[in-house]
């Protein structure tokens, strides 16, 4: 079906836009991701642990400049500075031990974490249906692995250990600074105040225009990428000036509401930081009257005002952090949204297996090449392979709605050549989608050997039919390891076989390296029939029973087309070969031809029954034939 | 590279010099208040100055209002710089991008140029308002901090002095170990990316070959790969903070140490003394901002590089022509030559000549990679012809200027793309003051209609990005009435039926001959039906004319030509 083919620009920000939403089922996100993390509890424990007596001895440590200037600064006592001193180098010693051991521990954490995430997702990825991929963009999922790992991964690396040590801090600070002096923390108390305040009304602006620049940001990414994919069609239809106004209009756009999130975003922290600074101002001057009216020590006011510093640090950093810690709540969610999804149903016992005949025609399994394929049910029966593939009513749509085959029929002898002919969304490359059960079928019943095809293991399905699709697909590698992809322990000599067979010899022999030319981009640099000589090759070398070409000759000249076509009869021999075709050219030479409209078979028959009957294939067989 | 971008922040220096006194000014500010509080607790609380305190304390309070000030202005100033900097830098970039020849396009790639506009481009503007905002404090703070202590006292400021430099060595020392890391770490980053990508673009292949686990593996080694680097790229990050942390509290230690004898002697009081405190924290934690911005900023100099890649690619076909108009849609090829690779020996096309009258129908035939699409691509100058002229209405194709030029030659390209939009918007492409009929009729023409009158909203059906909402024969057709729409001399479909049914394609061209009689339609085809009542075929050969006639002539003389008219139309003879 030419309408399920989505291929779709997938640049890197094909994703959802923004990454703050709040999550949706926060509980349970956070108890997957847990579930993750939880694979390191020990670890997790020991960071505990250090960041408890790690924030212990910061806030210990600056307690500590009491006693030393009330006890030895100020009366001169050089001994005991010496020893304090050497109590606090030790007790800052330990700090930094135990926070390189924490930061230490959570990278390992982290990378532990993501790594499994990322393994399970795209293990995950390669068990869903294909109508999941129909259904979502690959940016869409691209982004699942860049964006939203990577703010999982930011928040384990940092964001969670400072979350805890902020607040940790906070209290410890607050505990000192109480003890110290009650009255002046009324001062303190006054300033987080407003810290808060601010924190909470920039905060609550600053996300309105943050969702602001991630549209605009989305909008102006989206367009980047369609024009310059099309920047071929702009130039050639003098679109250039239309094009650059909408790009500059955009880009104006996502400038303003860009300038307004960041500036908001940016203000936060001096804000913050200067807010702090009145509150030192403050404190100093309460401290200092305090101290003339009350007596209040000269090293309790200095100790206080070094913590007065230090208390209204995690508030910014705890306050930025929420944020991060939202952001990867709401990741995680969309990359175990995918993980959720059920994987393709895959309830079939009946596998493939090789076969070699005995004597008197007995079956028994064998390993490694042999006589042939065989079905081994469940309980054991060996069924012979012959390719016989029958529909019996089968309905089928993508989706509920949309019905796109109606009730077909149809049935393929072993070793026939079945060719099916209809104009672009009559169904042809459906049916051959459901024979490999790409998707589910809605009513009726599709056989193989007698077999149902659902009893059959999807990988046994799948590895004993070959298929050649409409568009190629080719990975970054070696020409040798593309055609290799058929079969993974194929030899040279095997590789090379195949891409003589399909007539693709000559041109990797042209290419600077032969078999071992690197291909990246799709193979990008090959033309469009090179890459499918290729994908025949490909096909070739895994030999499968029966083959299906879905188009795959389209881009291919007639000519060339012809020069493979011995390579493909040999190919197509003694195999049952569906063919999808627009060229009646090439399926002439079919035993049965079906022609399809709407999603019904209107006629079937071979090539001169289908003249002989005078329909549809008739006419359009004569519309070419007329203009000759 | 900062030289070549440099002429990019026109329109924002102001708020760059603006925003740059302003942070330098809040890191003046912020260092100056420790220095009020000592006055406020070495003098005012020993002499029991209750006036005092208050006056210092609010100069305190006004000092912290303005460095808020600064701050925020700050802030708002390297946004407006930071973003000015980016749209500038972007639109450079698209400015540039359309004056691409194709072989330039070619030559980056449309992916890479994709992620050099976006991606690159928001690295370089967050990267300059990240300077603003703490790279300019981190200078500042240090020089500031340095005067201030020495005029505090000048013995003590020795341990600062020392201090300073092991600093300094430290955070470069960490910079040079972990940057190369991470350049592996964004190569491993992108590796994975490219198994994703190249995996679910091919996931039909993926699942016809179960190759599923084979997948997984794949995905699994360069997961593993990147798990390793990052383990040890980050767990290199994080010794920096521990360190960093040391080397203050040392100080610290050492300050006290020293500090005591001065105080006993008088030289200082115990307030100044904690001055020093404030200042060696503070100037710790601007250098670790600078130690975390040089991440980021190895990270800008790569996006950086890129940009300036595009910006300095020189578009290799120049608009050198005038104002003139195409007379006529006859098309001349004197002896032309082409190679794509200027350093490539062999030709792509070789001797080409070719004479076509205006409003003659052209069909152009020959196998996979004989430069058929090439050969037309020169019409309208998508290239530039190595050697020899190609002339459209008489006059070299370089005398007219490239829009006049391309108006006067339509072409349908062999991959072609519609735009998210409806219909109408992408037929407008063609002709923008088009009026319903004639979009109909260009419709019509081009077999589009009976489609679109099924399609629910008609014209106004929305195609979704990259036309994913219609088939690919559907597709064909629009881009063909798109192309009709222009009214051109010269209408070049480059294999633009291929997904279109037999008898849609005669209709099309049925709908040619009797709508488009003074156009001359240059028609390049896999299939012999679509050229055969041609009144030039063209067949190709290896970049070279093998053989040219109509077919009469060609079936007569030519042994590609009835070949590959033979493969195809045996059946038809036997029957027809």
């Amino acid at each position: 079906m030419a309408e399920m083919k989505r291929g779709g620009p997938h640049g890197p920000h094909g994703g959802p836009r923004g990454g703050f939403q709040k999550p949706k089922n926060m509980g349970k996100t956070v108890s997957t991701l847990l579930r993750y993390v939880g694979r390191s509890k020990w670890l997790l424990g020991v960071v505990a642990v250090c960041l408890v007596l790690n924030v212990g001895c910061t806030v210990g440590g600056s307690y500590l400049l009491k006693p030393l200037i009330n006890e030895c600064i100020v009366p001169g006592d050089y001994p005991r500075l010496a020893q304090m001193l050497a109590l606090l180098a030790g007790v800052y010693t330990c700090a930094a031990l135990l926070s390189f051991t924490y930061a230490r521990i959570m990278v390992h954490v982290s990378q532990r974490t993501t790594h499994a995430i990322r393994r399970d997702l795209f293990a995950r990825m390669q068990r869903l249906p294909l109508s999941y991929f129909d259904a979502h963009t690959h940016g869409e999922l691209m982004s699942r692995y860049t964006n939203d790992v990577e703010t999982i991964t930011e928040i384990l690396n940092n964001g969670l250990v400072s979350l805890c040590s902020g607040a940790l801090t906070f209290l410890g600070v607050v505990g000192v600074m109480l003890y110290l002096s009650p009255l002046l923390f009324l001062v303190t108390v006054f300033s987080l105040g407003l810290m808060l305040a601010v924190v909470m009304t920039v905060g609550k602006r600053s996300r309105r225009y943050f969702m602001a620049q991630q549209r605009d940001l989305g909008e102006i990414n989206g367009y980047i990428e369609e024009m310059i994919e099309g920047q071929k069609v702009v130039k050639v239809f003098n679109h250039e000036k239309k094009a650059r106004e909408g790009f500059t209009r955009r880009n104006e756009a996502y400038r303003r509401s860009a300038v307004s999130a960041q500036s908001f975003a940016g203000a936060m922290m001096p804000a913050m930081g200067n807010i702090s600074h009145i509150n030192y101002a403050l404190t100093c001057c309460v401290g200092a009257l305090l101290s003339i009216a009350m007596g209040l020590d000269l090293g309790s006011l200095v100790v206080y005002l070094q913590y007065t510093r230090q208390v209204s640090q995690p508030i910014g950093q705890m306050s930025q952090q929420v944020n991060n810690l939202l952001a990867a709540i709401a990741g995680a969610e969309r990359v175990f949204e995918v993980m959720e999804t059920a994987p393709e149903p895959d309830q079939g016992q009946t596998t493939l297996v090789h076969v070699s005949r005995g004597p008197g025609g007995e079956l028994t399994e064998a390993s490694g090449r042999s006589d042939g394929w065989a079905w081994k049910r469940p309980d054991g029966e060996l069924v012979p392979l012959a390719g016989d593939v029958r529909f019996q009513d089968v309905v089928f749509g993508y989706t509920p709605e949309k019905t796109i085959l109606n009730g077909i029929s149809l049935y393929a002898k072993p070793g026939q050549k079945i060719a099916f002919v209809g104009s672009t969304g009559a169904g042809k490359t459906t049916i051959t989608n459901l024979i490999n059960r790409f998707y589910e079928i809605g009513g009726g019943l599709i056989t193989y050997d007698g077999i149902n095809v659902r009893d059959i293991s999807k990988e046994s399905l799948r590895r004993s039919l070959g298929v050649v699709l409409q568009d190629t697909h080719l990975f970054t590698g070696t020409i040798a390891d593309n055609i290799r992809y058929g079969k993974l322990d194929a030899t040279d000599q095997e590789v090379e076989a195949a891409a003589r067979l399909a007539n693709a010899d000559v041109f990797i022999r042209h290419l600077p390296e032969g078999y071992n030319t690197w291909i990246t981009d799709d193979g990008g640099s090959l033309s469009q029939g090179e890459r499918q000589l290729l994908a025949i090759a490909r096909a070739a070398v895994a030999d499968p029973p029966v083959l299906i070409l879905d188009e795959a000759t389209s881009s291919i000249d007639t000519r060339t087309e012809k020069l493979i076509e011995a390579g493909m009869d040999h190919l197509m021999a003694d195999r049952t070969v569906f063919v999808i075709a627009h060229r009646l050219s090439t399926v002439r030479n079919a035993k049965a031809i079906m022609v399809l409209e709407q999603g019904e078979i209107i006629e079937r028959g071979d090539h001169d029954d289908l003249i002989a009957q005078g329909g549809k294939y008739y006419q359009l067989y004569t519309g070419q034939a007329e203009l000759s | 590279m900062i030289r070549k971008l440099w002429p990019y922040t026109r329109g924002c220096r102001r708020w760059i010099a603006l925003g740059v006194i302003c942070s330098g000014s809040e890191a003046v500010f912020e260092l100056l208040l420790p220095l009020v509080m000592a006055d406020i607790v070495g003098t005012g609380i020993p002499a029991g100055d209750t006036n005092y305190i208050l006056t210092r304390g609010c100069l305190m309070v006004v000092m912290a209002l303005v460095s808020m000030a600064l701050g925020v202005s700050a802030a708002f100033l390297s946004s407006q710089a930071g973003q000015g900097f980016g749209a500038n830098l972007r639109q450079a970039q698209y400015d540039r991008v359309q004056a691409y020849s194709f072989r330039n396009i070619e030559k980056f790639s449309t992916a890479s140029l994709v992620t050099r506009l976006t991606n690159d481009c928001n690295m370089m503007q967050m990267t300059l308002m990240m300077s603003m905002r703490l790279l300019v404090r981190a200078p500042v703070m240090l020089v500031s901090a340095l005067v201030l202590a020495v005029s505090i006292s000048l013995k003590l400021s020795r341990v600062f002095l020392a201090a300073l430099p092991l600093l300094l060595v430290m955070i470069l020392l960490v910079i040079r170990r972990v940057s190369p890391l991470f350049s592996v770490f964004q190569e491993r980053t992108d590796g994975v990316n490219l198994v994703v990508q190249e995996n679910l673009s091919a996931v039909r292949v993926v699942k016809s070959f179960v190759r599923e686990d084979y997948e997984e593996k794949k995905f699994q080694e360069r997961n593993d790969a990147l798990r390793q680097i990052s383990e040890k790229a980050f767990g290199f990050v994080v010794i920096n903070m521990p360190l960093m942390m040391l080397i203050t509290y040392g100080t610290i230690i050492a300050v006290m140490w020293y500090g005591t004898p001065l105080v006993q002697a008088g030289e200082l009081d115990v307030a100044l003394l904690s001055t020093f405190f404030t200042y060696i924290t503070q100037v710790l934690m601007s250098l670790m901002m600078v130690s975390m911005m040089m991440m980021m900023l190895t990270r800008s100099v790569a996006c950086g590089k890129r940009i300036v890649e595009v910006l300095e690619e020189e578009p290799d076909i120049r608009d050198t022509g005038s104002g003139l108009q195409v007379r006529d849609g006859s098309v001349d090829f004197d002896h032309v030559f082409f190679k794509y690779n200027p350093e490539a020996g062999a030709w792509n096309l070789q001797d080409i000549d070719l004479h076509i009258p205006s409003g003659a129908t052209v069909g152009v035939l020959g196998a996979t990679g004989s430069a058929k699409s090439t050969l037309v691509q020169l019409i309208p100058r998508l290239y530039e012809a190595s050697e020899g002229t190609v002339r459209v209405g008489g006059r070299p194709v370089g005398d007219y200027s490239l829009e006049n030029l391309r108006n006067a030659c339509a072409m349908v390209l062999q991959k072609n793309t519609l735009f998210s939009g409806t219909i109408r918007e992408n037929l407008l492409w063609g002709d923008e003051n088009a009026s319903d009929q004639e979009l109909e009729a260009a419709c019509e023409a081009a077999c589009a209609m009976e489609f679109i009158r099924r399609m629910p909203a008609g014209l106004d059906t929305d195609l979704g990005q990259g036309g994913v909402n219609v088939s690919g024969g559907q597709k064909q057709r629009l881009c063909i009435a798109r192309a009709i729409l222009k009214k051109p001399r010269v209408l070049i479909l480059d294999d633009s039926t291929s997904a279109v049914d037999t008898a849609t394609d005669a209709k099309i061209r049925a709908a040619f001959r009797s709508q488009l009689p003074d156009t001359t339609k240059i028609i390049i085809a896999q299939r012999v039906v679509s050229i055969m009542d041609a009144d030039l075929i063209v067949v190709m050969d290896d970049g070279r004319i093998a053989e040219t006639g109509t077919h009469r002539e060609l079936m007569e003389k030519s042994e590609i030509y009835r070949d590959v008219y033979q493969s195809q139309q045996e059946g038809a003879e036997i029957h027809g």
